[in-house]
Formats: structure tokens, C-alpha cells, sequence
């Protein structure tokens, strides 16, 4: 078996020129010790590049050279190549037999053009919504006064998709919700002897506020990046495209089906996560403070004014609104390439949960406002 | 000239009970343009993907570059992915790169060389390959169909392959384009010694770059050799495909 040399250089310091011999295989897997020595030396004279003992080369060996042949000649000293064999002047022909056209990498952009440019995306991107808003409203007023263009069915599929299967992620995640606010709660309740104020502390605090946040944020995370996807691939493969030659519009048939299905759904789930997050408070204080379940019940009935229950669904229809309209709005941003998926799906999810928060918020302001 | 570069000896391949190949025996020597042609369905692409080591064959060996597929070991597969390059049909460039990273990742990742020189590879490349010097700094969503596929080609061409596998090359270019490519990969085959097995249905490439090529069909494959050889055989899936006797190509 053939040995393969790594490409070596041996520089000889003849009288009026410096001669570099090359020798060994000049090709990828051997080249990096000797482009490194070459990357260092700097001749004082002018230079020959013997290469009639390079045992292999390809374009990687070649490149060597032909750099190597400009870096002298940048310095203002002759350079030349000896001793090409003919079948490696075939490849370094094709690879420098015209001058080798290098284009500069553009130039990133400044601080301040690119914080410009990022704020005006941004006011732009609040324009593009409300005219994604609008187009949707057009298009809902449409179909009501042609009720037979409702797409029942899709409403439906989704109601399921995204009501039932998610019930049992949201009875997890309201139970420990209970869990914790009572664990938390009872510590302090303890110190002033009020262990029986858990049950308006857990009765409100959930129905009126955790359980609709807490299941907007598992929907949001679970329901509006699918609905991202989905509406992400279909752009992907043209389907929207499609639909729209057919006379299928998309708002009617992708957007409003999801929107109602996430609105009925939503004080639904919401009913659910405030009876769950409850008993898991429930049992808590059983095990800790010795509250029976029935004495819990009993002060729960009149700790728990029905307006903050009421209050706690009605939030239901708008983080519904909220969450189904901008996750369908980010998947119609999507475009062709395989990274925008991910990107406007993790979008869709972080503005969803942002913007049911801030509508909490709202919500707070105007009804302590309102003295509710 | 009549080294085999890869030998493919009673390959049998199912997906459940479905056969795919049965039995099935070609060889691809050194220095030709081999192509696997077959009508939609014929198991051409598993073919070829299961020479680049991506998809298992249930029995026969097949052998590439002196290496038994079947029992080879984890480091002389990496060995052997460094010794070919593969052009996949819809391109597979990374889209999170620009097309010089993509380049440049097979250099980074398998090469101690200087950054200059990796530069200097790039340009290279680019330049090899017929696309224009500020292609590298876009992104593949920019890219025409044409160009993505000479850019892939750059890639293909990175660590210069031994071996190239081009799946469909020229689908989705316009004819003038598909010429142009035709041409580049007999240019690089002639001066860069290539070997390269290719998965057509383009009849044009078939008649003016491929040397020898085997038909898949009915499990089996029909035929092989060159153009020639196998017009002088009778066969009906030879008559089809090259639509003999219509407005196909002459022989």
C-alpha cells in the first residue's frame, strides 16, 4: 500500500532567490501544517515555487499555491510557479486559467440603521395586523348574512382539537396552580391564626384571575402555535394559493373557524381550570390546616361572590380572540423558506401570551375602576 | 479505466411486502457518468440512496470505493462520506446559512486551515461552479432554482470528491439551463477525474453526457451499458422510456 506524504516545504535561500520546494500530497487532508508555514513566511527576494515533487494535488493545493504567488506579488517581489506537471496544469488551468473575481462581504449595517430599521418594521407590522383585522371583520359580516357559508363542521373539529384534548394538560396545570397559591397561602394565614381565610384566598384569586390566565397560557402555548403550523404549511405548500383560485377564502375557511371554536371553547376550559384549581386547594388545606372538604364548600358559598366567577369566564371570548387572531395572523406571515415556521410560530406564541396579559391588565384597571 | 468505483451485487430491498429491487447487480466504473434511469416508482432514488449510505438494502452487498456498505464500520463510513459528494434534487442547502457557510462548514469541520485559505476555497468554488462572486453572501431563499443547484453543486464539490451523486439534476431548470449544468458536470468529470452516478429523467442528459447507464423496471434491472448497447436489446420498458419510434431521441 501507497504511503501518502503530508504536503512539506523546504525553503532554499539561493543567491538572488529564495526557492520553495514543495513535496509531499498537496491536498485537503494533508495541507493545513504547510499552509500554516507558508502563512508565515515572508521572503526578501524573489521566489520560485518548485512544485515538481508534489505527489497529488487538488483544488485546495492549488488555491495554496496561487496565494501564495499573489501574497509575494503584493509585496512587490517576483514570484513564479516550476515545475507544473501537466495533469495538474489541467486543474490549476481551470481554477485561475481567468482571474478569480471576488465579490466584499456587504457591510453590516450601523446601530443606528438597524434600530431604525427594526422600530419601522414594527409600526409597520401594527398597520399590516389591523389590516388583517379588517379584512377578517369584511369578511365575518359577510358570512353572517350568508349564514349557510359558515363552516360548521371545521368550528366543530376545532371546538374538539382544541377544547377537549386539552383537557387534561389544563386540569394538571389548574390543580398545581391550587396547590401552590394554598401551600403559600396557609404559611402566612397560620402566622395570624386565620388558617380558615384560605378559602377565600384560593376561591377568589383563581376564578377570578389564575385559572383564565393560566389556561389562556396553556392554550396560547398548545393551541396557537399549532395554528400557526398549520396555517404556516399550508402557505409552504401553496395551498393557500389554491384555495384562493378556487374561490375558498381563507379567512372564512382557516381564520374564523379556529376564532369561534377558541371563543366557545375558551370560558369552557376556564369553568373546568376554576374547579380543578379549587379542589387542589381544597385538598391542601385538608391535609394541612385540617379544613374539611364540606367546611371548605360551606365557606366557599359565601366567600366566592358569583361576580368574581363572572368576571373570571367573561375573560374567557377575549384572550380566545386574542390568542386565535394573532396566531393565525403569524402563520400567514410565513414564507417559503424552512426557517420562518419556527420563527413566526415562537412569535405567535410569545405575543399571544403577551397580549392576554396586557388584556388581563386592562381588565383590572377597568373593574376596580368600576368598583366590581 | 475499467476500475469499478461501485459494485452492486443481488441487491433486495422491501419496504414491508413490497419489493422494491429483486436481486438486482450493476457496477459504475471510474472516471464515467453513470445513470439510473427508471419511470416514477422504479426504486432509482432508493438506489441511489442507499449507495450514500441512506437507506438499509434487506440482502446483497454493495460496494463503494472499496467498502462493503454492509459491514462497514461507523469510522470508515465517515471516511467515505468525505470522499463523495451529493447533490440532492431540491438542492438541501442549510437555509440558516449563506452559501458560502455552507461551503465553508465542511472545511471548518473537517479541515485545520487557515481562515484565509478557507476564503480563498470559497471564491473558488463559486467561481467553479458558474455563479456569480456575491453569491456567497446570499442566503438560498434569495437564490434562483438554477443557482441553487450550482450552489449545491459548490458544495457537493467542497472536499473534492472522488465521487459525485447527483439526484435529478436538471429537473426544475429551464433547457437552456439544464445544458449549461450538462456541460459543467462533463468539464469537471474530464479535469477533475470524477466518477458520478446520477438519477435522470431528463433524455437530453442521457444522450449527451452519460456514458453508461442501467434502466430500472419491474423489480429488475432491464438494462445496461451504454446507449448503444442497450438500443440493440428488445425490450418494451426500453421502447417506453425512450419513446423509440416516436419523437424521442435517435439512436
Amino acid at each position: 500500500m501507497q504511503i501518502t506524504l503530508p504536503a512539506s516545504i523546504d525553503i532554499v535561500n539561493a543567491e538572488d532567490r529564495c526557492i520553495i520546494r514543495c513535496s509531499g500530497s498537496w491536498t485537503i487532508p494533508y495541507l493545513a501544517s504547510a499552509a500554516r508555514e507558508l502563512e508565515s513566511f515572508r521572503p526578501d527576494k524573489a521566489v520560485s515555487l518548485d512544485v515538481s515533487h508534489v505527489s497529488e494535488l487538488d483544488s485546495a493545493g492549488a488555491a495554496l499555491w496561487q496565494m501564495q504567488l499573489r501574497a509575494i506579488k503584493d509585496q512587490g517581489l517576483e514570484s513564479e510557479l516550476i515545475g507544473v506537471k501537466s495533469e495538474q496544469n489541467t486543474l490549476y488551468e481551470l481554477l485561475y486559467g481567468h482571474p478569480l473575481k471576488k465579490a466584499k462581504a456587504p457591510l453590516p449595517d450601523s446601530w443606528l440603521y438597524a434600530l431604525g430599521k427594526a422600530t419601522h418594521t414594527h409600526v409597520l407590522g401594527i398597520g399590516e395586523f389591523l389590516a388583517y383585522l379588517g379584512e377578517a371583520f369584511v369578511l365575518l359580516f359577510y358570512t353572517l348574512t350568508h349564514p349557510l357559508k359558515i363552516r360548521y363542521r371545521s368550528i366543530n373539529a376545532h371546538i374538539y382539537a382544541t377544547g377537549t384534548s386539552a383537557l387534561p394538560i389544563i386540569a394538571l396545570s389548574a390543580f398545581l396552580i391550587g396547590v401552590v397559591i394554598a401551600y403559600q397561602s396557609i404559611v402566612q394565614l397560620q402566622k395570624f391564626g386565620a388558617d380558615v381565610f384560605i378559602v377565600d384566598t384560593i376561591g377568589i384569586s383563581l376564578s377570578r384571575e389564575l385559572a383564565p390566565l393560566i389556561t389562556a397560557i396553556v392554550v396560547a402555548g398548545r393551541s396557537g402555535s399549532a395554528f400557526t403550523a398549520q396555517i404556516g404549511a399550508m402557505k409552504m405548500t401553496q395551498e393557500i394559493d389554491a384555495m384562493r383560485t378556487m374561490g375558498f377564502e381563507p379567512f372564512t375557511f382557516l381564520v374564523w373557524p379556529r376564532v369561534f371554536a377558541l371563543m366557545i371553547v375558551m370560558p369552557l376550559l376556564i369553568f373546568f381550570a376554576d374547579i380543578i384549581g379549587i379542589f387542589g386547594g381544597m385538598v391542601i388545606a385538608a391535609a394541612q390546616s385540617h379544613i374539611s372538604f364540606t367546611e371548605f364548600i360551606h365557606r366557599l358559598q359565601g366567600a366566592l361572590a358569583v361576580k368574581h366567577f363572572i368576571i373570571g369566564i367573561i375573560k374567557g371570548p377575549f384572550f380566545a380572540f386574542l390568542i386565535a387572531m394573532v396566531s393565525t395572523y403569524r402563520g400567514f406571515q410565513v414564507s417559503l423558506n424552512t426557517e420562518s415556521i419556527g420563527l413566526y410560530t415562537t412569535k405567535s406564541v410569545v405575543n399571544s401570551i403577551f397580549l392576554v396579559i396586557a388584556c388581563d391588565a386592562l381588565f383590572s384597571i377597568l373593574l376596580t375602576e368600576l368598583k366590581l | 479505466m475499467t476500475t469499478p468505483i461501485i459494485e452492486v451485487r443481488d441487491v433486495v430491498t422491501s419496504f414491508g411486502v413490497n419489493i422494491i429491487h429483486d436481486r438486482i447487480s450493476c457496477t459504475v466504473n471510474h472516471n464515467e457518468i453513470y445513470a439510473l434511469l427508471g419511470g416514477s416508482g422504479s426504486g432509482k432514488s432508493t438506489l441511489l440512496r442507499e449507495m450514500i449510505l441512506l437507506q438499509r438494502f434487506q440482502s446483497g452487498t454493495i460496494n463503494v470505493l472499496g467498502y462493503d456498505l454492509e459491514s462497514i464500520t461507523p469510522a470508515d463510513a465517515q471516511n467515505l462520506r468525505r470522499q463523495w459528494g451529493v447533490l440532492f434534487q431540491s438542492g438541501a442547502l442549510y437555509s440558516s446559512l449563506t452559501v458560502g457557510e455552507n461551503i465553508a462548514i465542511l472545511y471548518k469541520e473537517y479541515t485545520d486551515l487557515p481562515h484565509s485559505m478557507i476564503d480563498e476555497l470559497i471564491a473558488l468554488k463559486i467561481d467553479l461552479v458558474g455563479l456569480p462572486a456575491h453569491a456567497r453572501y446570499l442566503y438560498p431563499s434569495e437564490l434562483s432554482g438554477g443557482m441553487i443547484k450550482r450552489a449545491a453543486l459548490a458544495r457537493a464539490l467542497a472536499l473534492d470528491p472522488k465521487l459525485l451523486f447527483l439526484d435529478e439534476p436538471t429537473s426544475g431548470l429551464d433547457p437552456l439551463s439544464s445544458r449549461q449544468f450538462d456541460a459543467l458536470i462533463r468539464q469537471l468529470r474530464d479535469l477533475l477525474g470524477l466518477t458520478v452516478i446520477m438519477v435522470t429523467h431528463d433524455l437530453d442528459t442521457i444522450h449527451h453526457i452519460v456514458d453508461r447507464f442501467a434502466l430500472l423496471g419491474e423489480k429488475k434491472i432491464i438494462a445496461e451499458g451504454t446507449l448503444e448497447e442497450v438500443f440493440a436489446q428488445d425490450h418494451p420498458l426500453i421502447d417506453y422510456f425512450f419513446q423509440k419510434g416516436s419523437y424521442g431521441i435517435k439512436s
